[in-house]
């Protein structure tokens, strides 16, 4: 079969120097691509898939390591910078990155389909809209009617601290939500979760009044971002600025700041899920997603087992929701719809459900696919039709193409087909779940 | 005093009882057997005393606490531990970590040394490997710690479960049909398991069995259950014996005709 042709081919480059010198020159390749050709998604693709070069070939840790920081830190930037628009790209995908592990341990691990997981996301930024804008003195106005000279009701330096509180609130909201939920099995429990995201959205919606909490439809902005400290202005400007080409705008700065923001949340995240995971955390979580009813025989706490996934799954939302907030200065409830939910889901089964390079991967793929893959299509598509080409041999002229056809707008078909052909060809993922092997060491005498 | 102590216990579902007024205690150290027809109510009465299912009535003690109103999980941290008619592993888990969980009610460690990698926490994963190991061992499984439990044929998984309900160091061992499906030879391996686990562990046992080879042969004492009623309890000889057993195991006319059975 083909596969198994490109599987023998594939281990017998992964191995020795070979893997090393691909890895190497796939991220110097898609560098200079990149480099040479700010405005190419192809050129990008090539650039950010050597992540999953880094991932597949078999190098040493150290010097995967030492790859990947090189990739995140110096390359990342200087390209996203030259062109903001994959920054932009690269940091939606680190943010639904993070979604997709918070929703992998719900889902992935200890097996509760959550179908509103998106409310823990909105949870997360209405909090640090609120507190970080102005919108406490706004109580009293409805929408659109408040003075212009109000005052914030919190520096923007209180957003390190919302990163904690949006982690600790997330979390209760989840428990809040388990309580009266977690007794439900499987059908009803995706139900009830998406009735309770929509409650979340809806709220957000009409929280206008008879106190404006929400601003309502229109969202709230500005918020508040961070000050940036003034030695990371001047050292990006003396590293970056010769890479780049030109001094570093404030704005892109803010922009590259919240991308290293997102990083950061994103190996936290990736730490404290392979920790709990492979904890008694984390086999109750499997357990109690494998049999309920074995799993309470071994003494497994159901419900408190089912919270704690919910709460650390809500966790991992929260903080990405302070980050979104504050790095968009504005959000507004349909920032938080039930395709969302649908969305992070799909990156989750996408990738791999229970397994944390998979939906890593899912995210990046459905971001991508989203972003980039289709908007480019639809992009190149307008500039045929704007050209005098013709299809041959059909003798059809572009600028016939309706634009109804436009990719972009097909791009939930595009799910759905993925969706379908995933579950027929591969149902374990893209990167399937692996059960750690264990090498137990010898016996102490005693 | 006795390990385990029900005294009364009625359940029913519906218009149905399915344990209706049994009274039965349990000594320490020994191996006791249930049996009686399908449906007779056995699991049933597992499933109560392990507070999958609540009583309707009766009590139910065990190491002189009563177990009313805790739930499962609770009840197995008190020290039952039991397995399951149709086998119910983890079936996506490896062996070692299918034991793992079994030790659930013992691990200590705090979100904080698992998030940490504190020094208690590495040594209490180690030390709960080896005793997964050491458990796997004894029951006879070798070189599959890192299988799957779903890939393991039957007998090793009837095994595993086993395994896996004695990692909580439980004071009493439910075992519901446990040598089901097998063949002579693993009987007689199970059997000495059994006899094994009650000698050097000290685990009391009380097991569902329909294997009368099983039964016979090493229980102290037998309770026979039909139509969710007590209906004998006593020693192999004395049950064998017994008209309303081998009524209610063969019908009425069989205990008619037990003399000339015996004849022939």
């Amino acid at each position: 079969m083909v596969s198994s042709y490109f599987k023998e081919l594939f281990d017998k480059v992964n191995q020795g120097p070979l893997a090393y010198i691909l890895i190497t020159v796939h991220v110097i390749a898609g560098t200079y691509l990149v480099y040479t050709e700010p405005r190419s998604n192809l050129a990008f693709l090539v650039l950010i898939t050597s992540f999953m070069s880094l991932y597949f070939f078999q190098a040493d840790v150290r010097f995967k390591l030492f790859v990947g920081a090189v990739l995140a830190l110096v390359i990342i930037p200087v390209v996203g910078v030259r062109n903001i628009f994959y920054l932009e790209v690269i940091f939606q995908i680190s943010v639904f990155a993070a979604l997709a592990l918070g929703l992998n341990i719900v889902v992935g691990f200890a097996g509760l389909l959550d179908l509103g997981y998106v409310a823990f996301y909105a949870v997360g930024a209405y909090l640090w809209a609120f507190f970080g804008s102005q919108q406490f003195y706004v109580l009293h106005y409805a929408p659109g009617t408040q003075p212009s000279d109000l005052p914030f009701l919190l520096p923007g330096d209180a957003f390190y601290m919302f990163l904690l509180v949006g982690v600790v609130i997330a979390g209760l909201t989840g428990i809040l939500l388990g309580l009266p939920v977690l007794r439900l099995k499987g059908d009803y429990l995706a139900i009830v979760t998406l009735g309770f995201g929509e409650v979340i959205r809806v709220l957000a919606n009409n929280l206008d009044k008879p106190l404006n909490f929400t601003n309502g439809p229109q969202g709230i902005t500005p918020i508040q971002r961070p000050t940036m400290p003034d030695f990371a202005v001047d050292w990006f400007n003396t590293i970056f600025s010769p890479l780049v080409g030109h001094p570093i705008s404030p704005a892109d700065m803010y922009n590259l700041m919240f991308y290293i923001y997102a990083l950061i949340v994103i190996i936290v995240i990736i730490f404290v899920t392979r920790r709990l995971d492979d904890s008694k955390l984390g086999r109750a979580w499997t357990a109690v997603r494998e049999d309920e009813t074995a799993a309470i025989a071994q003494g497994i706490p159901l419900v408190r087992m089912k919270l704690t996934a919910f709460a650390v799954g809500a966790s991992f939302a929260g903080v990405m929701g302070v980050l979104l907030a504050a790095s968009r200065t504005f959000i507004s409830p349909e920032s938080f719809s039930f395709m969302q939910s649908i969305g992070v889901l799909t990156m989750v089964i996408l990738g791999g459900s229970g397994s944390i390079p998979g939906v890593i991967l899912g995210a990046a793929v459905v971001t991508t696919l989203n972003l980039q893959v289709l908007q480019g299509f639809s992009l190149y598509l307008n500039e045929l039709r704007q050209s005098d080409a013709v299809i041959p041999v059909i003798n059809f002229a572009w600028k016939d193409l309706s634009t109804q056809l436009d990719p972009a707008k097909y791009q939930k078909l595009f799910f759905g087909l993925i969706l379908i052909l995933m579950m027929i060809f591969r149902p374990a993922g893209l990167i399937p779940a692996k059960r750690r092997k264990r090498q137990v060491a010898p016996e102490e005498s005693k | 005093m006795a390990l385990l102590e029900i005294a009364n216990i009625t359940k029913t579902f519906g218009g149905l009882k399915a344990i209706s007024d049994v009274t039965f205690s349990l000594d320490k150290g020994r191996i006791v057997s249930i049996i009686g027809p399908n449906g007779a109510g056995k699991t049933s009465f597992f499933n109560t005393l392990t507070g999958i299912y609540k009583p309707d009535s009766g009590a139910i003690t065990f190491n002189g606490k009563s177990l009313l109103g805790l739930r499962p999980d609770q009840i197995a941290a008190r020290g039952i531990s039991r397995t399951f008619q149709n086998i119910r592993l983890f079936a996506d888990m490896t062996v070692i970590e299918n034991i793992m969980v079994g030790m659930h009610v013992h691990y200590k460690q705090s979100a904080l040394a698992i998030l940490f990698r504190l020094e208690s926490f590495k040594k209490e994963e180690r030390e709960s490997e080896q005793k997964a190991l050491r458990l796997m061992k004894y029951v006879g499984l070798k070189n599959v710690e890192n299988e799957l439990a779903k890939n393991l044929p039957y007998g090793a998984q009837r095994r595993l479960e086993i395994a896996r309900a004695l990692a909580a160091d439980p004071q009493l061992l439910l075992l519901d049909e446990p040598a089901a499906g097998m063949n002579p030879q693993e009987t007689e391996d199970i059997i000495q398991l059994f006899r094994n686990i009650r000698d050097k562990m000290g685990i009391t046992i009380l097991l569902i069995e329909h294997d009368m080879r099983v039964v016979m042969n090493i229980s102290e004492d037998i309770c026979v259950m039909d139509y969710g009623v007590k209906i004998a309890q006593g020693t192999p000889a004395e049950i064998r014996n017994n008209t309303r057993v081998i009524e209610a195991y063969l019908g009425r006319g069989a205990v008619a005709g037990q003399h000339e059975e015996k004849m022939q």
